[in-house]
């Protein structure tokens, strides 16, 4: 059909984040090892404890073999052909952003995340991160007016060393997977969120991460802890150049949630996906979960996966206090080569705990996309309550969409529903729209963007605004 | 193409057009003549291709013309995208108006407007503007300011999603509209605000084709000509009579006709 061939044509867009930021940098050499691991804890002048942290990890990591579950199918990583750590050259101690590369500050104002003090954006503090290190927290003074913590994870694990001793890896243990004992064993920036008891969050924080080097490996590590009552709303956005050799990134993200406390977190990932042949782009293994530990504490992911050559990725959430609320709403856009396996986990510990699962995969090209969710309900999860819903899109006749729901309970006093639905834009929706005056290309992005609304309106006001006209973007090009 | 208004100014001129899908022709010399102020009911049996022609008239991808040309106020449509016609004033009124999940209601009536007043060189109309239009066009099909805020057509009752149809009719203001079995599925009030939606909307600019299969349309609007299509082609033209005649002996006549032929 000569519309279905368009629609095949329409998504791909030249990506306008694939720049490479011509700069110095200090690299190790290639490959991993335990010298490599206490190479990096040395670099960044660590205590002992977060060294012993990294070993301990990195030992696991050996131990433990790289997962082959997922739908995804690539190329066996090299792990000793990748560079752990690499950090734009600049001076030791930066004391004002006034002391940082101009250079470095151009890059994040292309990509626009303005850092200086006249361009910065007004409502959201903003921590960014070039390669393995961070360059600049915006905002810092006026939130520690607040009692909030907002750095680098490095500067945290150097001055607030007694959170970072309880908190860091309590809700992921390095043993928990190949890449978190990775991630945990390299992890060379990131950032660090500390909300204290009853106070909300001023603005929204937010973290930017660029991956600027094509040989060396991302591994940042967040780690956000909201005291009893708090409250946050965290942002992440992350782009990489275009590279025809695929890079790793393995991050790890925690999140601790007290007696009703409530963190959202947001992603909008648009790391470069490789081109129309599947050549290049960003492998990224990710693991993300929260920890409502606090009675009627609440967590919340949202996500709009749109870049990566591969995504594997969970956002999950363990409910331990009574009555907490677990979320997840992804937007999941893969097109040509890229594949995405992404789900979530909702492990319901406590009693009267509920979770809302809401995903949206979108597959174009000879893309493959699957949504992989486990809902658990533990034998004490009285009460308990999940709904998901995930449905699927495709766009054209040479994409997958898979859903593979997993579901176990052990508690008969509890409600687990589930919905899935696939859908197709059809020619006569598309006709529909058309011969009411609509452009091609506006039918497709306002059906795209009417078949992910329910997870647009939980992202942050500007950052939905952003989502769609990514999507949009992805979406646009050459309708001939 | 939006000329000074002329009397009996020839807006739609189909002549001996052919057309086909998936190697199956379905036109076969299809001639037709719709001027300003006109309504024309088009009458056939079920498969005799009135829905084709107007898809083919909209520009549906899914036919192709092998020969005769579609010509709008003068010049030649074949070469346009569905949404260049609908902009240039030919509007289709779907005999099972599609849903659409998501999408609202109201936002897609807006964008549609302002694709076709940017043709017409009218100012765009922001939200707020648009909203006072829209107000004023639902009393022309008695439809409730609350369909607007739902996802295009999804769980519309089949009136409801005519209405629609008919309200976006309104809101296009069109040249031509070819209205395809807006008739079928109504229950008589319906049909009523159907039928006196479209009187209210047509006007001595506009020309309007009916498809129908049913006298009880016609009993609400009276056509100009009434043109009985069998096998592809238009066999008969007339005037309202020829419609009652129908309703009378049928169509099977226009077997016997084909069979002769």
């Amino acid at each position: 059909m000569v519309n279905e061939n368009l629609v095949d044509n329409i998504v791909s867009e030249p990506y306008k984040y694939g720049f490479v930021t011509e700069i110095e940098s200090e690299k190790i050499s290639k490959g991993i090892d335990e010298d490599i691991v206490r190479l990096i804890s040395s670099k960044k002048n660590e205590p002992e404890y977060l060294l012993n942290f990294r070993l301990n990890a990195f030992k696991k990591w050996k131990e433990l073999q790289e997962p082959d579950w997922a739908d995804l199918g690539y190329e066996k990583i090299d792990y000793q052909d990748i560079i752990y750590y690499s950090a734009p050259k600049q001076k030791d101690k930066i004391k004002s952003l006034d002391e940082v590369d101009p250079k470095l500050l151009e890059t994040f104002d292309k990509l626009g995340i303005p850092l200086t003090e006249q361009k910065r954006l007004t409502n959201v503090a903003v921590d960014a991160v070039f390669d393995s290190v961070s360059i600049a927290t915006t905002f810092k003074e006026q939130l520690a007016e607040h009692g909030v913590i907002f750095c680098s994870i490095s500067e945290a694990i150097k001055d607030h060393s007694d959170l970072i001793e309880k908190y860091l890896g309590s809700v992921i243990p390095a043993s928990d997977n190949y890449f978190a004992a990775l991630n945990s064993a390299v992890f060379s920036d990131g950032s660090f969120v500390y909300i204290p008891k009853n106070v909300t969050c001023p603005m929204d924080l937010s973290s930017y991460f660029r991956i600027n080097s094509g040989d060396s490996g991302q591994f940042e590590r967040t780690l956000i802890i909201a005291e009893e009552g708090s409250s946050v709303s965290y942002l992440e956005g992350c782009t990489a150049p275009m590279f025809d050799t695929n890079t790793l990134h393995a991050a790890v993200v925690e999140l601790i949630a007290l007696d009703d406390a409530s963190i959202k977190y947001s992603t909008v990932q648009n790391w470069y996906a490789g081109n129309e042949q599947g050549v290049g782009g960003i492998f990224n293994f990710v693991t993300k979960r929260g920890k409502c530990i606090g009675k009627r504490s609440k967590i919340s992911w949202s996500q709009v996966e749109t870049g990566s050559a591969i995504t594997w990725k969970y956002p999950s959430c363990i409910l331990i206090g009574e009555e907490s609320i677990g979320e997840f709403y992804s937007v999941a856009l893969t097109n040509n080569l890229q594949q995405a396996d992404t789900g979530t986990k909702m492990i319901h510990i406590g009693p009267k705990t509920k979770s809302t699962i809401v995903s949206k995969g979108i597959s174009a090209g000879r893309s493959s996309n699957s949504y992989r969710g486990l809902v658990k309900i533990g034998s004490k999860a009285k009460g308990a309550r999940n709904y998901s819903q995930c449905d699927s899109m495709l766009i054209g006749d040479k994409a997958a969409a898979n859903t593979f729901p997993y579901i176990q309970s052990q508690q008969p006093n509890s409600e687990v529903e589930h919905e899935a639905s696939t859908c197709r834009i059809s020619e006569d929706q598309l006709f529909y729209l058309q011969s009411r005056g609509i452009e091609f290309e506006e039918a497709v992005s306002m059906m795209v963007s009417g078949f992910c609304r329910d997870v647009f309106n939980q992202l942050p006001m500007e950052f939905a605004a952003e989502a769609d006209k990514l999507l949009s973007l992805k979406l646009e090009g050459s309708v001939g | 193409m939006e000329s000074k208004k002329e009397i009996n100014q020839t807006l739609l001129d189909i002549s001996d057009l052919f057309a086909s899908t998936e190697n199956l022709t379905i036109l076969k010399g299809v001639n037709i003549k719709i001027n300003s102020g006109e309504i024309h009911a088009i009458m056939g049996r079920n498969g005799c291709g009135k829905s084709t022609l107007s898809k083919i008239i909209a520009g549906h991808p899914s036919y192709e013309i092998t020969s005769g040309q579609i010509k709008l106020c003068g010049n030649d449509i074949d070469s346009l995208e569905p949404e260049e016609r609908a902009q240039a004033g030919i509007f289709l009124g779907f005999q099972y108006p599609i849903e659409i999940p998501g999408v609202s209601n109201l936002e897609f009536l807006r964008v549609a407007t302002n694709a076709r007043r940017k043709f017409l060189k009218k100012e765009e109309l922001d939200t707020f503007e648009f909203e006072d239009l829209v107000k004023e066009k639902l009393d022309i099909v008695k439809m409730d300011s609350a369909f607007l805020s739902r996802s295009i057509n999804q769980g519309f009752s089949g009136g409801e999603k005519k209405r629609n149809e008919i309200l976006q009719m309104a809101l296009l203001e069109p040249k031509i509209a070819i209205l395809d079995e807006t008739d079928s599925g109504l229950d008589i009030d319906a049909l009523r605000i159907v039928a006196s939606g479209i009187k209210k909307i047509a006007n001595e600019n506009t020309g309007i084709i009916l498809i129908t299969h049913y006298q009880r349309l016609l009993d609400e609007i009276k056509p100009d000509f009434v043109h009985v299509m069998a096998d592809g082609k238009i066999i008969k033209t007339g005037d309202s009579n020829l419609a009652l005649e129908l309703e009378k002996n049928g169509y099977e006549w226009t077997d016997e006709f084909i069979k002769k032929n």
